[in-house]
């Protein structure tokens, strides 16, 4: 049981490379915190500094209170699953999972209940002489694990822990992941790349882009009101639609100056979107989510005209990527998709599926309701 | 062996590697066995006879051979340990990733590529006898003034030692350079688990390294000890198998019986026990590694 806490911690690689930027973040106890963002964020960096792997450059960590800026990793009663596992590849099984109780010197029947207990929870007890070579990747994961709990460590640290299994093991151990920390509520440091990894077990989830620290919250907070243009963009699959807008007031009416476009900005819009008042007649970016645009009705009357670029059939919806008189802000999420998409499209997401094929010519409407404002710079107004 | 027509171009490339083979250590080799069974001399004029195991009889009851094969096995026994410690040793420094590494390293490698014959002049001028030789004045100044000048090379007590120590100092270059390759082998996430998991320096090294290093250990240890048995080029340069046989090895007698003493049928027996000696201690440490060949 324990909270940790970084206080303006720095870290920066004698390149002059700084990996992480004055982070404040602190994790309650027992609570899941995953960490998540693109490949190269300064993620594991965190995590490593937690395990005290890697030296803090500048800035307190601390475990419950205690600063362990100096603690070598065998001090911090800190357990990790490492991405490749790192299991001992010389000793069974059962050797992997008594080597942190063997390094504690404890004595032999005690080591060999911990032992029992911990493989039937996590149905190792036929596998036990086995040597890590003769296991699948699921069953090493579980193995990894196993060899965390089993030392009633203060705080987990798991990085990337499922991204070598695959996809239909990775949601199966996903949930076994969050029940098991449910049932230790053991405080968890938790990182991932992989958005959809971050909304389903984090109960808060902290999103790192290029070391600064972008939004701490809950899946849905983050989901409904990110902080900036790239947290929406990050989170959601695919991510929000930023479009490039203007606010304009007409006849003291507020609107939306979208490409020939002028969308008028409903009462409750403007209701809980106080902060619009002040960026009258300024550009700004509009974030809507994919699924809320629709097709439009035969009478309606804000409806846009798109053709289709690109079709995603997933049988339970579909994705229709379109091109627009909209100009799209490009979506920072990756490098990958940078490459990809030049001019990005207007990503629409409609449930079941829609016999479209790329060339069509269709009327789309966007859901007023469900419209996140950003200013130039990309910080979400309030 | 299915035959087709890769059969005929296969033994037609393979032939000039099988014909070297043949000549020069399959036929030697059956010729030193024929030969240990008969009482061949070198220009005698007595004609060859068979003697049946005669040969090795004499051989056992021989006081000189097996003065031999108990400073081999000394040798062994105290070269081969000693040198893969030192040489783990310089290994894992090396594996710090210290400043000057590479030279050090360079250093440390630096007597494998002398010949030994070089080595040994060398080192017959540091074992110099008197208060001048330059280990003599070494110990004399380490020990301020109390060592006595000895005469290294002609003292039956320190003759073996001496030899022992330039053959590690020879030798342990070769054995630092396997083991760095298997310690840059070791993933470092193993050291971090470990780490993680409560093992200090000592205990990643005892859990980790060692059983990690466990292949290359066994495989530096393997040719250590081979190399020990072939102890030769040393013994002939600096004390000729003396004073007193005290530092004599199998192959020097084996070289004196055939050469000196024209004893050929002896001497091939001599190299018959030699083989069968080398080839029971690598099998030995086959089934060592066997059975664990899985983990590398």
């Amino acid at each position: 049981m324990a909270t940790i806490e970084f206080d303006n911690v720095c870290k920066s690689f004698g390149d002059g490379i700084n990996a992480i930027h004055e982070l404040n973040l602190k994790v309650d106890d027992g609570e899941l915190m995953v960490l998540v963002g693109p490949s190269g964020c300064g993620k594991s960096t965190l995590l490593r500094m937690t395990a005290g792997l890697e030296e803090v450059s500048s800035g307190e960590i601390r475990i419950d209170d205690r600063v362990v800026n100096h603690t070598p990793p065998q001090q911090r009663n800190v357990a990790m699953v490492f991405q490749n596992y790192a299991l001992y590849p010389h000793m069974t099984v059962r050797g992997n999972l008594e080597f942190p109780l063997r390094m504690q010197k404890q004595p032999a029947n005690r080591i060999e209940a911990s032992v029992k207990r911990i493989a039937e929870m996590l149905d190792l007890s036929p596998l036990l002489d086995r040597k890590p070579k003769a296991l699948s990747g699921g069953q090493r994961q579980r193995v990894a694990m196993g060899r965390a709990i089993i030392r009633e460590a203060d705080i987990f640290l798991m990085d990337e822990p499922l991204s070598n299994l695959d996809a239909r093991l990775r949601v199966e151990i996903r949930g076994e992941i969050a029940q098991l920390q449910r049932e230790l509520a053991i405080t968890t440091l938790y990182v991932t790349h992989d958005q959809a990894e971050a909304m389903t077990l984090g109960q808060r989830v902290a999103i790192i882009d290029q070391g600064l620290l972008q939004q701490v919250g809950s899946p849905q907070e983050i989901y409904e009101r990110p902080n900036n243009s790239f947290v929406a963009g990050f989170i959601g699959s695919p991510g929000m639609n930023l479009i490039q807008a203007s606010l304009s007031s007409e006849r003291g009416e507020i609107g939306l100056r979208l490409g020939s476009k002028r969308l008028p900005l409903p009462q409750p819009v403007l209701a809980s979107y106080p902060g619009l008042a002040s960026h009258r007649e300024e550009r700004l970016l509009v974030g809507i989510r994919p699924h809320a645009i629709h097709l439009a009705h035969a009478d309606s009357t804000q409806h846009l005209a798109a053709r289709v670029c690109a079709v995603e059939a997933m049988g339970h919806e579909t994705i229709l990527h379109l091109d627009t008189e909209l100009i799209m802000h490009a979506n920072p999420k990756t490098a990958a998709d940078k490459a990809r998409e030049n001019q990005p499209h207007l990503l629409v997401q409609l449930n079941g599926h829609h016999n479209f094929r790329v060339g069509d010519q269709l009327r789309i409407e966007l859901g007023i309701g469900k419209l996140c404002f950003f200013d130039a710079d990309g910080r979400a107004i309030g | 062996m299915r035959l087709n027509d890769q059969t005929t171009s296969a033994l037609l490339l393979v032939t000039p590697a099988l014909l070297g083979l043949l000549l020069f250590i399959l036929l030697p080799f059956a010729t030193a066995l024929v030969l240990a069974f008969t009482d061949l001399r070198l220009g005698s004029p007595l004609a060859v006879n068979f003697v049946g195991t005669d040969q090795f009889l004499s051989l056992f009851n021989d006081p000189d051979f097996i003065r031999a094969l108990l400073n081999n096995l000394l040798f062994a026994a105290v070269v081969v340990p000693l040198q893969t410690i030192l040489a783990l040793a310089l290994a894992l420094l090396l594996n710090r990733g210290l400043p000057g590494t590479v030279a050090f390293r360079t250093l440390f490698f630096m007597p494998v590529v002398f010949p030994m014959s070089l080595v040994a002049v060398i080192w017959s001028l540091i074992y110099a006898p008197g208060e001048n030789g330059m280990m003599n004045a070494f110990l004399q100044w380490a020990s301020f003034g109390l060592w006595e000048a000895k005469d290294f090379l002609r003292d039956p007590l320190l003759a073996m030692p001496a030899i022992m120590l330039l053959s590690i100092w020879q030798g342990v270059g070769f054995q630092m350079v396997i083991l760095l390759a298997g310690l840059q082998g070791i993933p470092q996430t193993l050291y971090e688990a470990a780490a993680l998991d409560g093992a200090g320096r000592w205990r990643q090294l005892l859990h980790i390294t060692l059983p990690q290093l466990r292949n290359p250990l066994i495989f530096v240890m393997l040719v250590t000890t081979i190399l020990a048995f072939r102890l030769f080029d040393q013994v002939q340069i600096m004390t000729r198998g003396g004073p007193e046989n005290a530092t004599t090895t199998v192959v020097y007698e084996t070289v004196q019986a055939a050469f000196a003493r024209q004893q050929v049928a002896l001497a091939s027996a001599m190299t018959v026990v030699f083989f069968l000696l080398v080839l029971s201690i690598t099998w030995l440490q086959r089934r060592f590694t066997h059975h664990e060949r899985e983990v590398a």
